[in-house]
Protein backbone atom coordinates (compact mmCIF):
# COMPACT_ATOMS: atom_id res chain seq x y z
CA UNK A 1 0.00 0.00 0.00
CA UNK A 2 2.95 2.33 0.20
CA UNK A 3 2.82 4.96 -2.55
CA UNK A 4 5.81 4.71 -3.76
CA UNK A 5 5.98 0.98 -4.28
CA UNK A 6 4.21 1.09 -7.66
CA UNK A 7 6.50 3.16 -8.72
CA UNK A 8 9.64 1.32 -7.70
CA UNK A 9 10.89 0.41 -11.25
CA UNK A 10 11.47 4.06 -11.48
CA UNK A 11 13.11 4.72 -8.44
CA UNK A 12 17.02 4.03 -8.49
CA UNK A 13 18.90 2.06 -5.89
CA UNK A 14 21.27 3.94 -3.71
CA UNK A 15 23.39 0.77 -3.43
CA UNK A 16 27.34 1.59 -2.50
CA UNK A 17 26.93 5.20 -3.06
CA UNK A 18 26.67 6.53 0.03
CA UNK A 19 29.89 4.46 0.72
CA UNK A 20 31.49 6.35 -2.19
CA UNK A 21 30.54 9.49 -0.79
CA UNK A 22 31.95 8.80 2.74
CA UNK A 23 35.30 8.04 0.34
CA UNK A 24 35.07 11.18 -1.79
CA UNK A 25 34.85 13.44 1.13
CA UNK A 26 37.63 11.49 2.92
CA UNK A 27 40.20 11.60 -0.08
CA UNK A 28 39.27 15.21 -0.65
CA UNK A 29 40.28 15.91 3.17
CA UNK A 30 43.64 14.06 3.17
CA UNK A 31 43.80 15.43 -0.85
CA UNK A 32 43.71 19.28 0.62
CA UNK A 33 46.29 18.51 3.55
CA UNK A 34 48.91 16.75 1.66
CA UNK A 35 49.19 19.69 -1.01
CA UNK A 36 49.17 22.06 1.60
CA UNK A 37 51.22 20.79 3.36
CA UNK A 38 53.85 19.56 0.83
CA UNK A 39 54.15 22.45 -1.60
CA UNK A 40 56.52 25.10 -0.49
CA UNK A 41 56.07 29.20 -0.59
CA UNK A 42 56.02 29.91 -4.50
CA UNK A 43 58.65 32.75 -5.42
CA UNK A 44 55.75 34.82 -6.61
CA UNK A 45 52.62 34.20 -4.61
CA UNK A 46 54.19 33.05 -1.41
CA UNK A 47 51.23 30.86 0.01
CA UNK A 48 48.93 32.29 -1.97
CA UNK A 49 49.57 29.76 -4.35
CA UNK A 50 47.83 26.86 -2.45
CA UNK A 51 44.43 28.42 -4.25
CA UNK A 52 45.57 26.73 -6.85
CA UNK A 53 44.00 23.15 -5.10
CA UNK A 54 40.77 24.34 -4.81
CA UNK A 55 40.40 26.83 -7.81
CA UNK A 56 41.84 24.75 -11.02
CA UNK A 57 40.32 21.25 -10.06
CA UNK A 58 36.62 23.53 -9.46
CA UNK A 59 37.34 24.54 -12.82
CA UNK A 60 38.30 21.32 -14.22
CA UNK A 61 35.36 20.05 -12.38
CA UNK A 62 33.19 22.18 -14.25
CA UNK A 63 33.88 21.20 -18.05
CA UNK A 64 33.77 17.70 -17.25
CA UNK A 65 29.63 18.68 -16.02
CA UNK A 66 29.18 20.38 -19.22
CA UNK A 67 30.44 17.87 -20.98
CA UNK A 68 28.41 15.48 -19.37
CA UNK A 69 25.07 18.00 -19.95
CA UNK A 70 26.37 17.59 -23.96
CA UNK A 71 26.57 14.17 -23.95
CA UNK A 72 23.54 13.30 -22.30
CA UNK A 73 21.39 16.02 -24.11
CA UNK A 74 22.70 14.21 -27.37
CA UNK A 75 21.78 10.78 -25.99
CA UNK A 76 18.23 11.77 -25.08
CA UNK A 77 17.59 13.36 -28.53
CA UNK A 78 18.58 10.36 -29.92
CA UNK A 79 16.90 7.49 -27.51
CA UNK A 80 14.02 9.51 -25.81
CA UNK A 81 14.79 7.99 -22.49
CA UNK A 82 13.58 10.22 -19.55
CA UNK A 83 16.93 8.95 -17.28
CA UNK A 84 19.50 10.97 -19.76
CA UNK A 85 17.32 14.28 -19.43
CA UNK A 86 17.50 13.63 -15.42
CA UNK A 87 21.15 13.05 -15.80
CA UNK A 88 21.30 16.47 -17.96
CA UNK A 89 19.52 18.24 -15.55
CA UNK A 90 21.71 16.75 -12.21
CA UNK A 91 25.28 17.55 -14.08
CA UNK A 92 23.86 20.77 -14.63
CA UNK A 93 22.92 22.16 -11.45
CA UNK A 94 26.16 20.98 -9.97
CA UNK A 95 28.21 22.30 -12.85
CA UNK A 96 27.08 25.60 -12.32
CA UNK A 97 27.56 25.06 -8.42
CA UNK A 98 31.38 24.20 -9.25
CA UNK A 99 31.42 27.04 -11.78
CA UNK A 100 30.39 29.55 -9.57
CA UNK A 101 33.30 28.03 -6.97
CA UNK A 102 35.77 28.45 -9.69
CA UNK A 103 34.75 32.41 -10.35
CA UNK A 104 34.32 33.25 -6.65
CA UNK A 105 37.68 31.20 -5.57
CA UNK A 106 39.31 32.86 -8.65
CA UNK A 107 38.29 36.67 -7.80
CA UNK A 108 39.88 35.50 -4.09
CA UNK A 109 42.99 34.45 -5.88
CA UNK A 110 43.21 37.23 -8.37
CA UNK A 111 42.31 40.11 -6.11
CA UNK A 112 45.92 40.08 -4.20
CA UNK A 113 47.71 38.37 -6.88
CA UNK A 114 46.71 40.69 -9.84
CA UNK A 115 45.36 43.60 -7.77
CA UNK A 116 41.49 42.92 -9.35
CA UNK A 117 39.23 41.18 -8.70
CA UNK A 118 37.82 40.83 -12.00
CA UNK A 119 39.89 40.80 -15.59
CA UNK A 120 38.21 40.79 -18.59
CA UNK A 121 40.16 38.12 -20.68
CA UNK A 122 39.54 35.11 -22.56
CA UNK A 123 39.49 32.39 -19.40
CA UNK A 124 37.58 34.82 -17.27
CA UNK A 125 34.93 36.04 -19.23
CA UNK A 126 34.41 33.07 -20.99
CA UNK A 127 33.84 30.93 -17.45
CA UNK A 128 31.30 33.83 -16.52
CA UNK A 129 28.99 33.14 -19.90
CA UNK A 130 29.41 29.72 -19.72
CA UNK A 131 27.93 30.42 -16.00
CA UNK A 132 24.91 32.34 -17.14
CA UNK A 133 24.54 29.39 -20.03
CA UNK A 134 24.22 27.15 -17.01
CA UNK A 135 22.01 29.25 -14.85
CA UNK A 136 19.26 30.38 -18.45
CA UNK A 137 19.26 26.30 -18.98
CA UNK A 138 17.97 25.90 -15.39
CA UNK A 139 15.53 28.61 -15.49
CA UNK A 140 14.27 27.05 -18.42
CA UNK A 141 14.13 23.55 -16.76
CA UNK A 142 12.00 25.37 -13.96
CA UNK A 143 9.68 26.90 -16.18
CA UNK A 144 8.37 24.14 -18.13
CA UNK A 145 6.33 21.76 -16.51
CA UNK A 146 5.70 19.06 -19.28
CA UNK A 147 8.30 16.49 -18.94
CA UNK A 148 8.75 15.85 -22.56
CA UNK A 149 8.31 19.61 -23.42
CA UNK A 150 11.24 20.34 -20.85
CA UNK A 151 13.18 17.60 -21.73
CA UNK A 152 13.46 18.20 -25.14
CA UNK A 153 13.99 22.15 -25.12
CA UNK A 154 16.49 21.85 -22.49
CA UNK A 155 18.43 19.57 -24.44
CA UNK A 156 18.39 22.17 -27.41
CA UNK A 157 18.93 24.84 -25.01
CA UNK A 158 22.31 22.48 -23.44
CA UNK A 159 23.84 21.68 -26.77
CA UNK A 160 23.72 25.29 -28.71
CA UNK A 161 25.21 26.25 -24.91
CA UNK A 162 27.78 24.34 -25.27
CA UNK A 163 28.52 25.11 -29.45
CA UNK A 164 28.60 28.66 -27.62
CA UNK A 165 31.18 28.68 -25.25
CA UNK A 166 34.56 27.66 -27.48
CA UNK A 167 33.04 30.81 -30.21
CA UNK A 168 32.64 32.87 -26.66
CA UNK A 169 36.19 32.15 -25.80
CA UNK A 170 37.43 32.63 -29.41
CA UNK A 171 35.49 35.83 -29.88
CA UNK A 172 36.57 37.33 -26.56
CA UNK A 173 40.27 36.29 -26.85
CA UNK A 174 39.99 38.70 -30.19
CA UNK A 175 38.44 41.42 -28.32
CA UNK A 176 40.69 40.77 -25.58
CA UNK A 177 44.44 40.33 -28.07
CA UNK A 178 43.05 43.28 -30.65
CA UNK A 179 43.40 45.81 -27.24
CA UNK A 180 46.35 44.43 -25.20
CA UNK A 181 48.31 41.05 -24.61
CA UNK A 182 47.63 39.26 -21.71
CA UNK A 183 50.44 37.52 -19.94
CA UNK A 184 49.64 34.67 -18.29
CA UNK A 185 52.85 32.32 -17.21
CA UNK A 186 51.90 29.36 -15.46
CA UNK A 187 54.26 26.66 -15.43
CA UNK A 188 54.15 24.17 -12.47
CA UNK A 189 57.18 22.28 -10.91
CA UNK A 190 56.86 18.68 -9.90
CA UNK A 191 56.35 19.25 -5.86
CA UNK A 192 52.83 21.33 -7.02
CA UNK A 193 51.98 18.88 -9.69
CA UNK A 194 51.02 15.75 -7.52
CA UNK A 195 49.01 17.74 -5.06
CA UNK A 196 47.13 19.69 -7.84
CA UNK A 197 46.75 15.90 -9.69
CA UNK A 198 44.90 14.57 -6.42
CA UNK A 199 42.95 17.45 -5.70
CA UNK A 200 41.50 17.49 -9.45
CA UNK A 201 41.04 13.66 -8.64
CA UNK A 202 39.04 14.76 -5.35
CA UNK A 203 37.03 16.93 -7.25
CA UNK A 204 35.56 14.53 -9.76
CA UNK A 205 34.78 11.96 -7.06
CA UNK A 206 33.11 14.59 -5.47
CA UNK A 207 31.22 16.31 -8.45
CA UNK A 208 30.17 12.30 -9.12
CA UNK A 209 28.77 11.64 -5.92
CA UNK A 210 26.99 15.34 -5.93
CA UNK A 211 25.40 14.77 -9.67
CA UNK A 212 24.58 10.78 -8.87
CA UNK A 213 22.62 12.19 -5.45
CA UNK A 214 21.03 14.78 -7.37
CA UNK A 215 20.11 12.21 -10.18
CA UNK A 216 18.61 10.18 -7.62
CA UNK A 217 16.41 12.75 -6.01
CA UNK A 218 15.33 13.67 -9.86
CA UNK A 219 14.32 10.11 -10.25
CA UNK A 220 12.58 9.81 -6.95
CA UNK A 221 10.62 13.21 -7.64
CA UNK A 222 9.29 11.80 -11.45
CA UNK A 223 7.91 8.63 -9.44
CA UNK A 224 6.18 10.58 -7.08
CA UNK A 225 4.67 12.69 -10.39
CA UNK A 226 3.98 9.61 -11.57
CA UNK A 227 2.32 8.07 -8.81
CA UNK A 228 0.18 11.15 -8.41
CA UNK A 229 -0.80 11.36 -11.78
CA UNK A 230 -2.15 7.27 -12.08
CA UNK A 231 -4.04 8.67 -8.78
CA UNK A 232 -5.43 11.21 -10.45
CA UNK A 233 -6.26 9.20 -13.22
CA UNK A 234 -8.08 6.74 -11.06
CA UNK A 235 -5.78 3.95 -12.20
CA UNK A 236 -4.00 3.74 -9.66
CA UNK A 237 -4.65 1.62 -6.58
CA UNK A 238 -1.60 0.85 -4.45
CA UNK B 1 9.74 20.09 -56.69
CA UNK B 2 9.96 19.60 -53.06
CA UNK B 3 11.96 21.79 -52.65
CA UNK B 4 9.50 24.53 -54.39
CA UNK B 5 6.85 23.71 -52.62
CA UNK B 6 9.24 24.45 -49.17
CA UNK B 7 10.25 28.18 -50.98
CA UNK B 8 6.53 28.45 -51.24
CA UNK B 9 5.54 27.82 -47.36
CA UNK B 10 8.85 29.87 -46.33
CA UNK B 11 6.85 32.83 -48.68
CA UNK B 12 3.77 32.19 -47.20
CA UNK B 13 4.32 32.24 -43.52
CA UNK B 14 7.26 35.75 -44.17
CA UNK B 15 3.99 37.16 -46.05
CA UNK B 16 1.46 36.32 -42.73
CA UNK B 17 3.76 37.44 -40.67
CA UNK B 18 4.45 40.64 -42.14
CA UNK B 19 0.89 41.44 -43.31
CA UNK B 20 -0.56 40.94 -39.26
CA UNK B 21 2.42 43.69 -38.73
CA UNK B 22 1.20 46.04 -41.63
CA UNK B 23 -2.36 45.59 -40.71
CA UNK B 24 -1.89 46.85 -36.95
CA UNK B 25 1.42 48.21 -37.18
CA UNK B 26 1.05 48.60 -33.00
CA UNK B 27 3.78 46.38 -32.80
CA UNK B 28 6.28 47.91 -35.16
CA UNK B 29 5.82 51.28 -33.80
CA UNK B 30 6.16 50.26 -30.07
CA UNK B 31 9.25 48.35 -30.86
CA UNK B 32 11.30 50.84 -32.92
CA UNK B 33 9.84 53.45 -30.52
CA UNK B 34 11.56 51.84 -27.55
CA UNK B 35 14.76 51.01 -29.40
CA UNK B 36 14.76 55.04 -29.90
CA UNK B 37 14.30 55.46 -26.04
CA UNK B 38 16.93 53.27 -24.81
CA UNK B 39 19.37 55.54 -27.57
CA UNK B 40 18.40 58.21 -25.05
CA UNK B 41 18.73 56.94 -21.68
CA UNK B 42 22.20 55.45 -23.09
CA UNK B 43 22.73 59.30 -24.03
CA UNK B 44 22.14 59.93 -20.32
CA UNK B 45 24.59 57.68 -18.93
CA UNK B 46 27.26 58.73 -20.90
CA UNK B 47 26.69 62.14 -20.80
CA UNK B 48 26.72 64.93 -22.89
CA UNK B 49 30.07 64.85 -24.17
CA UNK B 50 30.46 64.24 -27.95
CA UNK B 51 33.56 62.51 -27.82
CA UNK B 52 32.51 59.99 -25.25
CA UNK B 53 29.24 59.64 -27.02
CA UNK B 54 30.82 59.02 -30.67
CA UNK B 55 33.26 56.49 -28.82
CA UNK B 56 30.12 54.54 -27.34
CA UNK B 57 27.76 54.93 -30.36
CA UNK B 58 28.59 51.90 -32.04
CA UNK B 59 27.83 49.59 -28.92
CA UNK B 60 25.09 51.44 -28.13
CA UNK B 61 23.13 51.28 -31.52
CA UNK B 62 23.72 47.18 -31.15
CA UNK B 63 22.27 47.27 -27.51
CA UNK B 64 19.33 49.42 -28.65
CA UNK B 65 18.75 46.99 -31.30
CA UNK B 66 19.32 43.69 -29.20
CA UNK B 67 16.91 45.17 -26.13
CA UNK B 68 14.26 45.90 -28.48
CA UNK B 69 14.35 43.23 -30.89
CA UNK B 70 14.02 41.01 -28.10
CA UNK B 71 10.13 41.84 -27.63
CA UNK B 72 9.52 41.48 -31.21
CA UNK B 73 10.49 37.80 -31.35
CA UNK B 74 8.18 36.98 -28.43
CA UNK B 75 5.44 38.48 -30.24
CA UNK B 76 6.19 36.54 -33.35
CA UNK B 77 5.18 33.35 -31.53
CA UNK B 78 2.49 34.83 -29.57
CA UNK B 79 0.31 36.02 -32.20
CA UNK B 80 -0.02 32.50 -33.44
CA UNK B 81 -0.52 31.21 -29.48
CA UNK B 82 -3.77 33.83 -28.99
CA UNK B 83 -5.91 31.72 -31.57
CA UNK B 84 -4.36 28.14 -31.69
CA UNK B 85 -2.82 28.85 -35.03
CA UNK B 86 0.55 27.67 -33.77
CA UNK B 87 -0.96 24.39 -33.57
CA UNK B 88 -2.34 24.43 -37.07
CA UNK B 89 0.78 25.56 -38.69
CA UNK B 90 2.48 22.89 -37.37
CA UNK B 91 -0.42 20.26 -38.85
CA UNK B 92 0.07 21.52 -42.30
CA UNK B 93 2.00 19.06 -44.61
CA UNK B 94 5.72 19.84 -45.30
CA UNK B 95 8.97 20.14 -43.29
CA UNK B 96 9.17 21.98 -39.99
CA UNK B 97 12.58 23.72 -40.88
CA UNK B 98 10.22 25.49 -43.39
CA UNK B 99 8.53 27.04 -40.60
CA UNK B 100 11.50 28.46 -39.07
CA UNK B 101 12.61 30.12 -42.27
CA UNK B 102 9.55 31.93 -42.60
CA UNK B 103 9.69 32.94 -39.16
CA UNK B 104 13.34 33.98 -39.25
CA UNK B 105 12.84 36.05 -42.32
CA UNK B 106 9.72 37.74 -40.96
CA UNK B 107 11.89 38.76 -38.16
CA UNK B 108 14.63 39.75 -39.89
CA UNK B 109 13.01 42.18 -42.45
CA UNK B 110 11.31 43.42 -39.20
CA UNK B 111 14.37 44.23 -37.24
CA UNK B 112 16.11 44.95 -40.25
CA UNK B 113 13.20 47.99 -40.54
CA UNK B 114 13.50 49.12 -37.02
CA UNK B 115 17.30 48.97 -37.17
CA UNK B 116 17.17 51.43 -39.98
CA UNK B 117 15.42 54.31 -37.88
CA UNK B 118 17.32 53.41 -34.47
CA UNK B 119 20.88 54.18 -36.78
CA UNK B 120 19.04 57.32 -38.45
CA UNK B 121 18.06 58.29 -34.82
CA UNK B 122 21.57 57.14 -33.66
CA UNK B 123 23.72 58.88 -35.76
CA UNK B 124 21.90 62.55 -34.98
CA UNK B 125 21.75 61.68 -31.32
CA UNK B 126 25.73 60.36 -30.57
CA UNK B 127 27.21 62.67 -33.60
CA UNK B 128 28.04 60.43 -35.40
CA UNK B 129 30.48 61.02 -38.42
CA UNK B 130 29.62 58.70 -41.75
CA UNK B 131 32.57 56.64 -42.66
CA UNK B 132 33.35 57.02 -46.44
CA UNK B 133 32.68 53.64 -46.87
CA UNK B 134 29.48 53.42 -45.08
CA UNK B 135 28.20 50.56 -47.80
CA UNK B 136 30.63 48.12 -46.05
CA UNK B 137 28.81 49.17 -42.64
CA UNK B 138 25.25 48.37 -43.98
CA UNK B 139 26.85 44.82 -44.87
CA UNK B 140 27.98 44.56 -41.55
CA UNK B 141 24.90 45.65 -39.81
CA UNK B 142 23.07 42.87 -41.77
CA UNK B 143 25.21 40.14 -40.80
CA UNK B 144 25.08 41.40 -36.96
CA UNK B 145 21.33 40.96 -37.67
CA UNK B 146 20.86 37.39 -38.98
CA UNK B 147 23.18 36.07 -35.71
CA UNK B 148 20.78 38.41 -33.80
CA UNK B 149 17.49 37.32 -35.54
CA UNK B 150 18.31 33.57 -35.81
CA UNK B 151 18.93 33.09 -32.07
CA UNK B 152 16.33 35.37 -31.09
CA UNK B 153 14.07 33.46 -33.39
CA UNK B 154 14.96 30.43 -32.26
CA UNK B 155 15.04 30.82 -28.47
CA UNK B 156 11.13 32.52 -28.63
CA UNK B 157 10.06 29.42 -30.04
CA UNK B 158 10.37 27.94 -26.47
CA UNK B 159 10.31 31.24 -24.42
CA UNK B 160 7.36 32.07 -25.57
CA UNK B 161 5.32 28.83 -24.95
CA UNK B 162 6.58 28.61 -21.32
CA UNK B 163 5.92 30.55 -17.92
CA UNK B 164 7.48 33.89 -17.22
CA UNK B 165 8.56 34.25 -20.87
CA UNK B 166 9.70 38.31 -20.54
CA UNK B 167 12.30 37.25 -18.45
CA UNK B 168 13.57 33.98 -19.75
CA UNK B 169 13.87 35.06 -23.47
CA UNK B 170 16.54 37.64 -22.63
CA UNK B 171 18.18 35.11 -20.08
CA UNK B 172 18.79 32.17 -22.57
CA UNK B 173 19.39 34.66 -25.52
CA UNK B 174 21.78 37.29 -23.60
CA UNK B 175 24.68 35.34 -23.10
CA UNK B 176 24.42 33.18 -26.81
CA UNK B 177 24.79 36.78 -28.36
CA UNK B 178 27.48 37.44 -26.90
CA UNK B 179 29.88 36.63 -29.77
CA UNK B 180 27.58 37.68 -32.26
CA UNK B 181 27.28 41.17 -30.71
CA UNK B 182 31.06 41.63 -29.64
CA UNK B 183 32.14 41.32 -33.78
CA UNK B 184 29.31 43.11 -34.59
CA UNK B 185 29.98 46.11 -32.21
CA UNK B 186 33.79 45.85 -33.22
CA UNK B 187 33.51 45.82 -36.64
CA UNK B 188 30.87 49.28 -36.47
CA UNK B 189 33.39 50.73 -33.90
CA UNK B 190 36.36 50.07 -36.42
CA UNK B 191 34.46 51.59 -39.15
CA UNK B 192 33.34 54.43 -36.85
CA UNK B 193 36.84 55.51 -36.04
CA UNK B 194 39.03 54.81 -39.20
CA UNK B 195 39.96 51.40 -38.15
CA UNK B 196 43.18 52.28 -37.33
CA UNK B 197 44.16 48.48 -36.07
CA UNK B 198 42.88 47.20 -39.46
CA UNK B 199 40.77 44.74 -37.35
CA UNK B 200 37.50 45.07 -39.68
CA UNK B 201 38.31 42.10 -41.77
CA UNK B 202 39.05 39.87 -39.24
CA UNK B 203 35.73 41.08 -37.06
CA UNK B 204 34.03 40.95 -40.26
CA UNK B 205 35.27 37.36 -40.82
CA UNK B 206 34.36 36.08 -37.91
CA UNK B 207 30.57 37.50 -37.71
CA UNK B 208 29.83 35.54 -40.66
CA UNK B 209 31.54 32.49 -39.50
CA UNK B 210 29.19 32.75 -36.02
CA UNK B 211 26.13 33.27 -38.40
CA UNK B 212 26.96 30.32 -40.36
CA UNK B 213 27.18 28.45 -37.11
CA UNK B 214 24.22 29.32 -35.09
CA UNK B 215 21.85 29.07 -38.50
CA UNK B 216 23.09 25.73 -38.83
CA UNK B 217 22.83 24.84 -35.15
CA UNK B 218 19.24 26.39 -34.79
CA UNK B 219 17.83 25.05 -37.83
CA UNK B 220 18.68 21.74 -36.81
CA UNK B 221 17.75 21.91 -33.46
CA UNK B 222 14.76 23.80 -34.36
CA UNK B 223 13.06 20.63 -35.30
CA UNK B 224 12.82 19.10 -31.51
CA UNK B 225 11.81 22.19 -30.00
CA UNK B 226 8.77 23.12 -32.05
CA UNK B 227 7.01 19.43 -32.16
CA UNK B 228 6.45 19.61 -28.60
Amino acid sequence: MSPVTANTFDAPKAGRWPLFGWLSFAFFAFAQVYAVATSPADQMMGHLQKMMYVHVPAAWVTFVAFGIVLWTSVLFLWKEDERHDLMAAAAAEIGAVFCGLTLILGMIWGRPTWGVWWSWDARLTSTLVLFLIFVGYLALRSFVEDAQRRGQWSAAVGILGAINVPIVWMSVKWWRTLHQLQSDPRSLSGEYALGLVLNALAFLFLMIFFIRRRYEAARYERAAEHASQAAALGGYNG
Amino acid sequence: MAFNDDIRRIRAIVWKDLTTERRSKAGFNAVAALGVTILVLFGFALGPDAQALRDAAAGVLWLAVLFAGVLAFNRSYQVELDGGALEVLLLYPGARWAIFAGKLIANLIFVLAMLVIVVAVGIVLFQVVIPAQWPSLIGIMLLGVIGLVSLGTFYAAMSSRSRAREVLLPLLLYPMLIPVLLASMEATKAFLTGDIMNAVGAWVQMLALFDVIFLVATFWAFESVIEV
